[in-house]
């Protein structure tokens, strides 16, 4: 199997920069880091994916086995490194994909070179000693708004779009492309994403991280921020002074600028 | 008319009234509009924050202007589900394309009670296309949304339905073949049965069982017409009647005439019922197995020699069986050597659509091809290869397929008669 082909890899910037991978969230695909790669590629060579069953990516690959864990995911990313052979990259996760990144670095600690974690949660739901922000009838709440919400996804288009992958502009062409999504894997992906608890495989990452929280998130409160930045060994915190989930819509130059500026340090400038 | 007249006369000062009542309301009324129009109205900053809110939406939520202008943000009118979806779909799309419409929230009224609304959303730019602010509008959709969980049961119901009718489907398929073979002595034999659809029945059918006279045994592989429960009554029919056939005179070409005068029988005259078989007869040899097939209809046998090549078993005009009263049944005699097998298939095989090839189908050239390839073969290489065949055609393949193969292998304890 073409791994590059099912994860809808472009790889753009600069040709003999240093490797920055973007993965976005859930939700919509890697048009999430639109305004942001402007700001990197002139220094680094940027790679972008879209998860199975979202974006460009094949469809047909998608298996409710291997999907409905946030596992699956994070041995896809391992999967696309492997596939690029660029050797030790910075892996920058948006919310969900931070978690995809702490768990493969865990597995693989030589694939990374470095970890950015923007806006992390390891556990969307309050535990006893722990703020997540949400109770389990939130999560089925979010639930219900992805089956009320179809965001232009009808079953006559979707044979259209996954039967011409070397036409992408195809679906460019449709309204609410970047977020839409197969409703079924749609739902599967959000129980992976919101009810999965991650909190131990914090403490195994062993590769140098930054934590990059937004001072007004609702998703991801900033005690989730802090909890994260203690729970992995010698990570760094950056608050941006920023409102939302995605940073890298309502901040991008900030959003940027703190990727780039521990993405690009050496090891000596630490 | 002068009724006419008087009519417009008297209507004349009335109409003049009405027309400056509506430019009166129409008239310096922008903010009227605004206040008290049919949905809720709110600009926001780029944060979310609340800048201008209407009275309808005010009234809906049970605020008080100063508690939402300049103090909340448009994310905390929603439910927390709603948050989530805005954080995650919304504010994403709406930054990405300038707008979005019609996606379906729940706004939270200060008393907790929820109204399903529909929001549209523009962002406003600057000359420079900077985004400065967003205009919202907000729509009761209580019905809309009461249809909608209509709709979303009856497809839950439906699903569940569709999942019992798959369970139904294959628990019925599975007693139209035999759960397991056994294989003569000195004869192996290998079997595959591959559905094309959950959803329904298919009328292939195969088996291999043992006969009166020591040595021999009967072997059959056919496909009946049509799909679902009247195929599946069909195939029960047919496989049981060529056994009791075959016991009580095992020639083959007695066991079709058998089989077509019970297909043939009045009872079934309102739906055509016919078959394609392939039978077999058999029998232990010093050095391997005597096989007399005969064929109604069905797609030649395929003969892997033990010698690397193979050849169909031609069976020429073999008729389908159930249609006519007399029907031409055609035979041969193959002779199994060490290291030969002998493999009966379906045409779900043959008629599987490819992309490759000048016909759009697999065809007999191909699996001729393939067979030459493959041989020699043992029974179960040879299945086993061929049920890689039907899985790699994927979508291609859309009817069910059966597989059987009997071979003798090389330098085993052959049969001793």
């Amino acid at each position: 199997m073409d791994v590059l082909h099912r994860n809808n890899v472009v790889v753009e910037g600069r040709t003999d920069g240093p490797v920055i991978m973007l993965a976005n969230g859930f939700g919509c695909d890697q048009n999430m880091w639109r305004l942001v790669t402007p700001l990197l590629a002139d220094e680094f060579k940027i790679v972008q994916f879209d998860h199975v069953g979202t974006g460009g990516s094949d469809k047909s690959a998608w298996r409710e086995e291997r999907y409905s864990s946030l596992d699956g995911y994070a041995r896809d990313v391992l999967e696309i490194c492997d596939a690029l052979g660029l050797g030790p990259l910075v892996f920058v996760g948006h919310s969900v994909s931070s978690v995809f990144g702490v768990l493969a670095a865990g597995w693989e600690p030589g694939t990374f070179e470095k970890l950015v974690l923007l806006t992390p949660s390891p556990r969307y739901i309050d535990d006893h000693d722990y703020t997540g922000g949400f109770s389990a009838e939130d999560i089925d709440e979010l639930l219900d708004s992805l089956d009320s919400n179809y965001l232009g996804w009808s079953a006559s288009l979707a044979p259209v779009i996954m039967g011409n992958p070397e036409r992408p502009e195809l679906s460019e062409e449709l309204t609410n492309s970047f977020c839409r999504v197969d409703p079924s894997i749609a739902r599967v992906f959000a129980r992976a994403t919101f009810l999965s608890d991650n909190r131990a495989d914090l403490a195994r990452v062993t590769v140098p991280t930054r934590v990059i929280e937004c001072a007004h998130d609702v998703i991801a409160p900033r005690e989730v921020g802090a909890f994260v930045h203690e729970a992995i060994p010698g990570s760094e915190l950056v608050t941006l002074d920023a409102v939302g989930h995605c940073p890298q819509l309502s901040a991008p130059e900030q959003t940027a600028e703190a990727i780039a500026s521990f993405a690009a340090r050496t090891d000596d400038e630490r | 008319m002068t009724s006419a007249d008087g009519e417009g006369s008297s209507d004349a000062p009335r109409s003049r009234t009405a027309h400056l009542a509506y430019a009166s309301l129409l008239e310096n009324n922008a903010e009227d509009l605004f206040e008290n129009a049919p949905c809720g109205y709110l600009f926001t900053l780029m944060d979310g924050q609340i800048v201008k809110a209407n009275r309808t939406l005010l009234t809906w939520l049970g605020r008080t202007h100063d508690e939402v202008v300049g103090r909340m943000r448009f994310a905390d009118m929603l439910t927390v589900g709603g948050k989530l979806y805005h954080e995650t779909h919304y504010a994403p799309l709406l930054r990405l394309q300038g707008e979005v419409s019609g996606i379906a929230l729940e706004l939270k009224a200060a008393d907790g009670t929820r109204l399903p609304v529909l929001v549209t959303s523009t962002v406003m730019t600057d000359n420079d296309e900077h985004p400065l602010m967003v205009r919202t509008t907000v729509t009761d959709a209580r019905d809309r949304r009461s249809y909608e969980t209509e709709l979303l049961r009856a497809r839950e119901d439906a699903e569940h339905e569709r999942a019992r009718l798959q369970r139904l489907a294959s628990t019925l398929q599975r007693t139209l073949v035999p759960p397991h073979l056994s294989a003569p002595r000195g004869l192996e034999v290998a079997a595959h049965y591959h559905i094309a659809s959950r959803d329904e029945v298919s009328g292939d059918f195969y088996d291999l069982f043992p006969l009166a006279a020591h040595g021999t045994w009967g072997l059959f592989l056919g496909d009946v017409c049509g799909k679902g429960a009247p195929a599946a009554a069909l195939t029960s029919l047919a496989r049981y009647t060529l056994r009791a056939a075959a016991v009580y005179d095992p020639d083959p070409v007695t066991v079709l005439h058998n089989l077509n005068t019970v297909l043939n029988t009045e009872d079934y005259e309102q739906e055509p019922r016919f078959a394609t078989v392939l039978f077999g007869l058999l029998s232990a040899e010093r050095e391997g197995y005597r096989v007399t097939l005969a064929s109604g209809g069905h797609p030649e046998a395929l003969l892997l020699r033990g010698d690397g090549t193979a050849e169909f078993v031609p069976t020429p005009g073999g008729q389908l069986i159930g249609v006519l009263a007399e029907p031409h049944i055609s035979t041969t005699t193959v002779r199994l050597a060490p290291g030969d097998t002998l493999l009966l298939y379906t045409d779900g095989l043959t008629e599987a659509h490819t992309s490759a090839g000048a016909t759009d189908r697999y065809g007999d050239e191909a699996l001729l091809d393939f067979a030459n390839v493959l041989a020699p073969s043992t029974a179960e290489e040879t299945v086993d290869a061929l049920a890689e065949l039907l899985d790699a055609f994927g979508e291609g393949l859309d009817d069910d397929t059966a597989l059987m193969s009997v071979g003798v292998p090389r330098g085993g304890d052959g049969p001793r008669t």
